[in-house]
């Protein structure tokens, strides 16, 4: 039975208990819904939710359950004679997996019988035929114990399948009936629908901070894998990033320094063409705009945020690079090489950037009372006097932990960069020289076709940690400093 | 330009400071002050009272063009201080908001250090020649708010860290450091506890030998403790002006009595 069937089924279940539960309840109280302890919509939901709940737990536990016992099972019955020289049991078990979805597909086109994909003495050469014929994805010749393997696989899956449906079916409805027999008047089962709400809440939480940690994890531990292949102190000290090309060579130069330095000085032209712009932006909008310009202003800035950031991508190759190069390229004052240099990333950055520092400084600069400014202008200073000397003093704190945010944004930053900044990867102080920036590496080492687990590959990883714990610190101690000023006025 | 003679307006032996003819203050659609004439007199302290959204803050926030930085508050009528009309186009609110200087009902010290809180506006307009000349202005504006003493040894702590009190009268002191002709108090002491005000009102009866204090507050004992003059506002229109001790004992509106016994407010 098709997943979706068996999670319509239960819906459905849960959806009779609900109007079960609720007219059950209604009539123990005698079709008077004040002598009810909760309202008689609780009563119905309760029914659903012990309908539901367990029924969707098991089916989930079931789903992955199911697949680690199959394959534990098949894979102790394949004989080591099976297993050619240079494979191993996780390749033939893929071999075993694949053959299986093959029949699968076979028989779900009608072009073969269930009992002959199932036979045992089926010919081998016709059915690899057969597969290649229909398009499926075999070796050259299915052999012996991978069809059988291949066909207990398909039995086993099926009967589990079975299995599942039916344990789903029945604890669907004995939740019903256990639901069913609750719904009476004196049943509380608003608190029992308050506890459900919260576990909701609750399981969404975890899967949120689960996940995070699974992802931290995951860097960890191929980080770790990276160290082993590759000495930790050549990452982070060597000045040359010069990955071998043959994806197995021991002659990489893998040393993170100048992708470091690509990305602090991109983020350093981004900041200070945002910065400026931004924060000035923002005092306008915050302090001079009248309420109608802010009203247009305001949305028309922030549309800027909500454009991709392939898009400023292409603005800075297609735009913006041709733009510096025709002023400081040979033509010019002869500075620029190519439309591709950390001048060209830098400023495109920096403009996808201007949005960010200027709403998060503008809610800043609002939240210094206005006391303040008051104070100032009853003793006499003019607007510009009181920004300068009371508001951007009060608000600084804060407006450097806006800064700050957007610096790790400009460092974690990717798409600009591949297309603004160029691919070599250089210790340089040349703004008009492309250079290349961590986050793009990340990119190129693992779309190229390197083995995974080679020092090539795997050092993404430690790249990526890199940047996550650089990224983590800045924003740590922005919001340090941005809650820090907050409290200052409370 | 006006026909309203200064002369005309004696009414005691002290000077006219502010005389405040026909004023209508407007927010928007809402007609907030409502035709006040008062004449305003030189060392003297003047104490506005009424019952809480009369307008006594916005009237108050006319005489020194505050209500100027609020978009939708439009002022109409004339008010002229030492006889120029602070209307006038040639007026520089600015300028003008040095010489009436403003306390406010909350404490609101600027987060910089004591010494830099008063100096703000001293160095604004450019009252001191050189450092020495600065030091001796904040000296004396911290003594004027009888706070001298107790900030002496840490000038250079931030104002933000003194006591509500002392904040207020640090507030003060920034004020009077500007060498302001009129004192304008938006309930100065609202957020202070009993001590306190009782200092900054014993500082508000010596500050009236210099100036011309306008004090708003919601404490009818406090107005009669403060003030030699008493306006009672009542929704947007000045009620009853005079004496203190005739508004207290003697009030000629029967709506000033009803605030005074308490049977409005
Ligand atoms: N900034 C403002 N915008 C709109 N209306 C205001 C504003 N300030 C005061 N008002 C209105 O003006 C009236 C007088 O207010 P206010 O002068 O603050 O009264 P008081 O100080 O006597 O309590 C009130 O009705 C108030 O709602
Ligand atoms: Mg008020």
């Amino acid at each position: 039975m098709p997943l979706l069937w068996l999670f319509l089924i239960v819906l459905a279940i849960a959806a009779v208990g609900y109007v079960l539960g609720r007219s059950r309840a209604l009539q123990s109280a005698g079709g008077d819904s004040r002598d009810l302890h909760s309202l008689p919509s609780y009563y119905g939901t309760n029914v659903a939710m012990k309908a539901a709940v367990p029924a969707f737990l098991l089916m989930l536990v079931w789903l992955l359950v199911q697949p680690l016992y199959i394959n534990t099972v098949i894979s102790g019955a394949i004989p080591d004679s099976a297993i050619s020289d240079g494979a191993n049991l996780g390749l033939v078990m893929s071999e075993v997996r694949r053959t299986a979805e093959g029949l699968d597909a076979l028989v779900a086109a009608g072009e073969m019988t269930e009992a002959f994909a199932r036979s045992a003495r089926a010919d081998l050469g016709d059915i690899t035929q057969r597969l290649q014929d229909a398009g499926q994805i075999v070796t050259s010749e299915v052999t012996q114990p991978i069809l059988r393997a291949a066909q207990d696989y398909r039995v086993m899956n099926a009967t589990g399948s079975l299995l599942m449906s039916g344990a789903v079916i029945v604890l669907s409805l004995a939740g019903l009936l256990w639901g069913l027999r609750e719904s009476q008047a004196a049943f509380r089962a608003r608190n029992v629908v308050e506890a459900g709400v919260r576990a909701l809440l609750i399981a969404a939480a975890s899967i949120a901070i689960l996940t995070t940690i699974g992802i931290v994890l995951s860097l960890v531990f191929n980080t770790i894998e990276f160290f082993r292949l590759y000495p930790a102190s050549d990452f982070f000290f060597g000045l040359e990033w010069a990955p071998s090309f043959s994806g197995r060579g021991g002659s990489s130069e893998l040393g993170v320094i100048p992708l470091l330095w690509g990305t602090f000085y991109i983020s350093i032209v981004a900041l200070l063409v945002a910065v400026p712009i931004g924060l000035f932006a923002a005092i306008y909008l915050s302090e001079y705009a009248s309420r109608r310009v802010r009203g247009i202003a305001k949305p028309m800035l922030e549309v800027l945020a909500g454009i991709p950031t392939i898009v400023y991508g292409l603005f800075a190759l297609l735009t913006v690079g041709p733009l510096l190069l025709s002023v400081f390229g040979r033509e010019g004052l002869g500075w620029m090489q190519a439309g591709t240099a950390v001048m060209t990333a830098g400023i495109v950055m920096g403009i996808m950037l201007i949005p960010f520092v200027s709403s998060l400084s503008d809610d800043i600069i609002n939240a210094v009372p206005q006391a303040m400014r008051d104070g100032s202008y009853g003793l006499g200073a003019t607007k510009s006097e009181t920004i300068k000397q009371v508001v951007l003093p009060a608000a600084l704190p804060g407006i450097v932990g806006a800064i700050l945010l957007a610096a790790s944004r400009a460092i974690g930053e990717t798409m600009i960069v591949v297309l603004g900044a160029g691919a070599a990867a250089r210790l340089s102080l040349n703004p008009f020289e492309a250079m290349t920036t961590v986050t793009a590496k990340i990119v190129s080492q693992l779309t190229g076709d390197a083995d995974f687990a080679s020092p090539e590959a795997l050092v993404a990883f430690a790249l990526g940690m890199t940047l996550f714990v650089i990224t983590l610190g800045l924003n740590v101690f922005a919001l340090y400093i941005v809650r820090k000023y907050r409290e200052q006025y409370e | 330009m006006y026909d309203a003679p200064n002369t005309e307006l004696h009414v005691t032996q002290n000077d006219i400071k502010i005389a405040a003819r026909k004023v209508q203050v407007y927010y928007g659609d809402t007609h907030a002050i409502k035709d006040v004439d008062v004449d305003i007199e030189d060392k003297t302290v003047t104490a506005f009272i009424g019952p809480s959204g009369c307008g006594k803050s916005t009237f108050l926030r006319c005489i020194n063009r505050m209500n100027d930085t609020i978009d939708i508050c439009r002022v109409e009528g004339d008010i002229q201080i030492d006889g120029e009309d602070i209307y006038d186009k040639r007026v520089d609110p600015v300028q003008l908001r040095a010489k009436v200087g403003m306390v406010f009902q909350k404490p609101n010290p600027f987060p910089k250090s004591i010494y830099d809180n008063i100096a703000y506006g001293p160095k604004i307009h450019g009252l001191a020649k050189n450092k020495a000349d600065l030091d001796e202005i904040v000296e004396k504006a911290l003594r004027r708010g009888a706070i001298w003493d107790e900030v002496k040894d840490r000038l250079h702590a931030p104002g933000t860290g003194l006591s509500g009190g002392q904040q207020q009268r640090l507030c003060i002191a920034r004020a009077v450091a500007t060498e302001p002709e009129v004192l304008l108090m938006d309930e100065p002491c609202s957020a202070l506890d009993p001590i306190a005000t009782a200092q900054v009102e014993e500082l508000i009866d010596e500050l009236k030998q210099n100036y011309s204090v306008v004090i708003v507050t919601h404490s009818m004992q406090q107005a009669a403790r403060v003030s030699q003059k008493t306006a009672f506002f009542h929704l947007g229109h000045l009620v009853e002006y005079g004496e203190t001790g005739k508004i207290f004992t003697n009030p000629e509106d029967t709506r000033t009595e009803s605030y005074i016994t308490g049977r409005i407010g």
